[in-house]
């Protein structure tokens, strides 16, 4: 554990890392836009409590809040204020780190967003 | 005293004289045509955009002339769908997008202090694929032969050949071609916004305008090719018989919207987010400060990227999808309020921290977010699938649409000309007459849109070409009438002002005092770019670096001649921008504009079925492309040049750092996506069809499984070459290659062979399978001449070990062919047969 997090430190945000939060939004929309689709015309509805729908959220919200919580330990690499723009390695760490922080929480919402409809709706019709 | 080299005047001059002859633009009637500079490229883009717009707006006023009063027949049924389909497609196609496109291409060099962008010849050859396109599709409607089925062409109206006529081929093929060099230019100004930065401007120092640049380029590399891959199915239909949309034979028109949604909607950010990026550039300007919330900004346009592609379902809420996949697209729909408000906020605080000069620039920004908000607002409530429901397909979606593209895009882009012209021409434009056309649109736009919420409530329907005057909505169409008819003027008075520009004296440099690095532009401009590359620490380098100008303009700064008389320009790191190489750019040339003509050959000559000439088109293409090719990524006379302060730079580099390397993985992006779009189709058959693949014969598993072994065998061929030949083993990558080749080929014999028997006019089963393995074929097609290809050049002597792009550029291709294969082959040879 302690090991992972000392790699996780390690890790630096960069082009990639900084998609990494929305994409895992999109990976959570597509899946659950394909489950309900093929669910509801192989199925034609669901009754029971939808368990694979329940996992790809948690583990969705899950990737988002890790990487949220390293940009956000990245962010607050020390170095001058915000914001954060001077021509330095470490303000560019932080920019990224920021943002990504940023998008984490937009992610974050979006998905609890697509999520609440199964939870009301809870049928095809 | 300083002992640089730079202190002596006679030095600077005979730099300047060597950079002058080398950025000398081609003269001559015919030759001035084939320059590749982006900075004149991207004139002539924005011209000819501009141009369409134009047009496309007079169809709308013929168009509301028509719906002035009740009972009018000023035109024919006909000609009104005519109308309104050319409009909304040359709005979208030929000026939004490519408008974007085009400014982009001038700026963006300037923007990144570059001498150029990577690949001028590819701006030249998109550039003349959109010309002519663009004339192709929007000269139908002379011939009575315009597309009339609506800009999205929903089908089975647009499939059946004896509904709609050949303005259906034209809009399809017509635009996929202009589709291209939409491609093309997203392509270069990726590579460009990555790579081209100069040295110091770290990703925390980019200015915003190539942040926003980047992330819609990326959204144009996964909206576009959906609609190239529903382009194809279309045509398959039209052309074959292949029954992709007919439901008699398993078809189903709504795999049409999906796909033209899934472009559709990321369309409407991809022309709205470089319109509100002129704004992160002129804001600061005229508040005389650093725009705030920098990292918000980026938060804004990356997010609203990506959600932009959860929304497309919200054009299909009446299609009768389940609910639970309506909810989904709605909860996007509302998400996407969230960075977009974000990023106005940004721009309200900066004005509101700043001291605000009142120009016209800033007028147009902020009436246009004015008018953008009431937009958003109508957008909010048509994301609610209910009120959707009853407000779908009426005037109120044309209100919506408009006050979204009018305040999102058209006049911030207005914006955008007043503050750029002085950059572009070195004049500037009349503040008394910028003021009036404003007010003039200003008005013009709300009095045309604001009656058709209620028009559209009262419930007029969209795309009707009169109305009874019973239903009492005759007075809000006039008023929407004459609306547009002052709209129209405030875009006179626009092009008036354009048109007087050249009568009105030099403006001096950098006229509004703004930070940001374009303004370096001289109004007397020279074509090389930039006189020196500068070192970048700041992000508004002009406020805030002492003697940045002067270093500039006396070549204090790096790469600030051109000694072997060759057009250059510095690549750096990705994140922070470190110089890592000089690149040699390319330079006038007429193959651009040819393969573009032999490209537009293939779908203009398609359009009227001459299929002989359009395979001719075809080779010729490929010839062109080859031809083109075979000057790219020459060997250069020395291993390094310094580029000033001590610093060498290779002059050749290959792999991940490489811009060529890049276009070859940005380019398989968008292929990859394309084929996505295919497999969703054939994935999206078997949800909707019990039966599907049951009660038709399919490819078997036999040959499929050859086909994606052979094709296997090509791409392993291909990593082992680049290994082999990477260590100096020369003859043996060569043999690697050509075995590769042969592989290539013999997959393409299996994957034809496995469609033996199969019909596919007969049912959408058979039609989607040869799709998906036609698609693999040529793709190993493509393959094995490019393995071909490059033992050619390395036969030449134009690739060795130490000198191989064109070996890691086709394995980069190789990776995603097999890719392709391996989706392909297992979906068509195992699914759903093996029970699955």
């Amino acid at each position: 554990m302690r090991r992972w997090l000392r790699r996780a430190r390690d890790l630096r945000v960069t082009l990639w890392t900084l998609i990494v939060p929305p994409t895992t939004w999109a990976a959570h929309f597509l899946f659950s836009y394909l489950w309900a689709a093929i669910s509801c015309a192989k199925l034609g509805a669901w009754a029971r409590f939808p368990t694979a729908f329940a996992i790809g959220t948690v583990a969705a919200l899950l990737v988002i809040v890790i990487a949220g919580l390293i940009a956000w330990h990245q962010a607050r690499t020390p170095g001058a204020p915000a914001p954060h723009d001077e021509g330095t390695e470490v303000d560019r760490l932080r920019f990224l780190a920021y943002s990504t922080l940023l998008l984490s929480g937009l992610s974050f919402i979006a998905v609890v967003f697509t999520a609440a409809p199964v939870i009301i709706l809870s049928d095809c019709r | 005293m300083s002992l640089h080299a730079q202190d002596d005047p006679q030095l600077r001059k005979d730099q300047e004289a060597r950079l002058r002859a080398v950025w000398k633009p081609p003269s001559g009637w015919f030759f001035r045509w084939t320059d590749v500079n982006n900075n004149r490229i991207g004139v002539w883009y924005t011209l000819t955009a501009f141009g369409f717009m134009l047009f496309a707006g007079v169809l709308a006023l013929i168009m509301r002339t028509q719906l002035a009063v009740p009972d009018n027949d000023l035109v024919s049924a006909n000609t009104f769908n005519q109308l309104f389909t050319l409009h909304g497609s040359m709005m979208m196609f030929l000026f939004a997008v490519p408008m974007f496109e085009a400014v982009s291409i001038i700026l963006l060099p300037q923007l990144l202090g570059a001498r150029d962008l990577p690949f001028p010849r590819l701006s030249a050859f998109g550039y003349w694929s959109f010309l002519l396109g663009g004339v192709f599709v929007g000269g139908s409607i002379f011939f009575n032969a315009a597309p009339d089925g609506g800009w999205f062409m929903y089908p089975p109206l647009t499939t059946r050949t004896d509904l709609s006529g050949i303005g259906a081929d034209i809009w399809m093929l017509g635009l996929s071609f202009i589709e291209v060099s939409s491609v093309a230019a997203a392509v270069e100004l990726i590579v460009g916004v990555l790579k081209c930065r100069p040295p110091g401007m770290r990703l925390n120092l980019m200015p915003l305008y190539a942040w926003y640049i980047l992330v819609v380029a990326v959204m144009i590399l996964f909206a576009f090719p959906p609609l190239i891959a529903g382009d194809l199915l279309f045509e398959m239909e039209r052309l074959l018989g292949w029954p992709f949309f007919d439901a008699s034979k398993g078809g189903d028109p709504l795999l049409w919207q999906h796909l033209f949604w899934i472009f559709g909607h990321p369309e409407v950010y991809i022309v709205f987010l470089p319109s509100i990026a002129l704004f992160a550039m002129l804001i600061p300007t005229f508040a005389q400060r650093h725009l705030l919330g920098y990292p918000w900004i980026v938060l804004a346009a990356v997010g609203t990227a990506f959600l932009s592609f959860g929304l497309w379902v919200h054009h299909m809420f009446t299609t009768g999808l389940p609910k639970i996949s309506l909810a989904f697209f709605s909860a996007a729909s509302e998400a996407v309020a969230i960075p977009t408000g974000v990023q106005i906020f940004a721009f309200i605080a900066t004005l509101w921290a700043g001291k605000v000069k009142w120009s016209v620039p800033l007028l147009y920004a902020s009436g246009s977010l004015a008018i953008f908000v009431i937009g958003g607002l109508t957008g909010v409530m048509v994301a609610i699938a209910p009120f959707d429901w009853q407000a779908h397909d009426t005037y109120f979606i044309v209100a919506h649409l408009h006050y979204v593209l009018i305040g999102g895009t058209l006049l911030p882009l207005f914006g955008g000309l007043y503050y750029y012209w002085p950059l572009i021409t070195g004049k500037t434009l009349s503040d008394r007459l910028g003021r009036i056309a404003f007010w003039i649109m200003f008005v013009g736009v709300n009095l045309t849109f604001f009656p058709m919420h209620l028009s559209g409530l009262e419930g007029m329907p969209r795309r009707v070409f009169t109305y009874p005057a019973d239903l009492n909505i005759g007075w809000l169409n006039l008023a929407s009438t004459l609306g547009s008819y002052l709209f129209a003027s405030g875009v006179l008075v626009l092009v008036i002002d354009l048109m007087l520009s050249p009568t009105r004296k030099k403006a001096p440099r950098n006229p509004w005092n703004a930070g940001t690095l374009e303004w370096l532009a001289h109004p007397d401009d020279e074509d090389w770019g930039i006189r020196s590359v500068p070192l970048i620490e700041s992000r508004y380098p002009i406020w805030d670096q002492k003697d940045f100008v002067a270093k500039v303009d006396e070549g204090r700064f790096f790469l600030p001649d051109a000694e072997e008389g060759r057009r250059e320009t510095i690549i750096t790191s990705v994140l922070d921008a470190k110089p890592v190489s000089v690149i040699r750019l390319g330079t006038p040339s007429v193959k651009p504009m040819m393969t573009a003509v032999a490209l537009g050959a293939v779908f203009i000559l398609t359009t009227y079925h001459l299929y002989l000439l359009a395979a001719f088109g075809g080779v010729a293409t490929l010839g062109c492309v080859l031809w083109w090719l075979w000057d790219t990524a020459a060997i250069p006379e020395k291993h390094e040049k310094p580029i000033g302060h001590g610093i060498d730079l290779p002059l050749y580099i290959a792999g991940p750092a490489a811009p060529g390397w890049w276009a070859m993985f940005i380019t398989m992006m968008a292929d990859a996506t394309a084929f996505s779009g295919l497999v969703f189709g054939y994935y999206f058959y078997w949800t909707i069809h019990p039966n599907f693949g049951a009660d038709f014969a399919g490819p078997g598993t036999y040959w499929p499984m050859v086909a994606l072994l052979l094709s296997l065998a090509s791409w392993v061929a291909t990593v082992a070459a680049r290994e082999v030949h990477s260590r100096g083993a020369v003859s043996p990558a060569r043999a690697l290659l050509v075995v590769g080749a042969l592989a290539a080929i013999a997959s393409l014999g299996a994957g034809l062979r496995s469609l033996d028997g199969l019909d596919p006019q007969a049912n959408v089963y058979p039609a989607i399978v040869w799709v998906l393995v036609i698609w693999t074929v040529i793709h190993a097609a493509i393959g094995a001449i490019m393995q071909s290809y490059t033992v050619a050049r390395s036969l030449a002597g134009r690739m060795t070990p130490a000198y191989d792009a064109d070996l890691r550029n086709i394995t980069v291709y190789q990776h995603f062919f097999a890719l392709t294969a391996l989706i392909a082959y297992l979906t068509a040879g195992l699914f759903p047969e093996a029970g699955l």
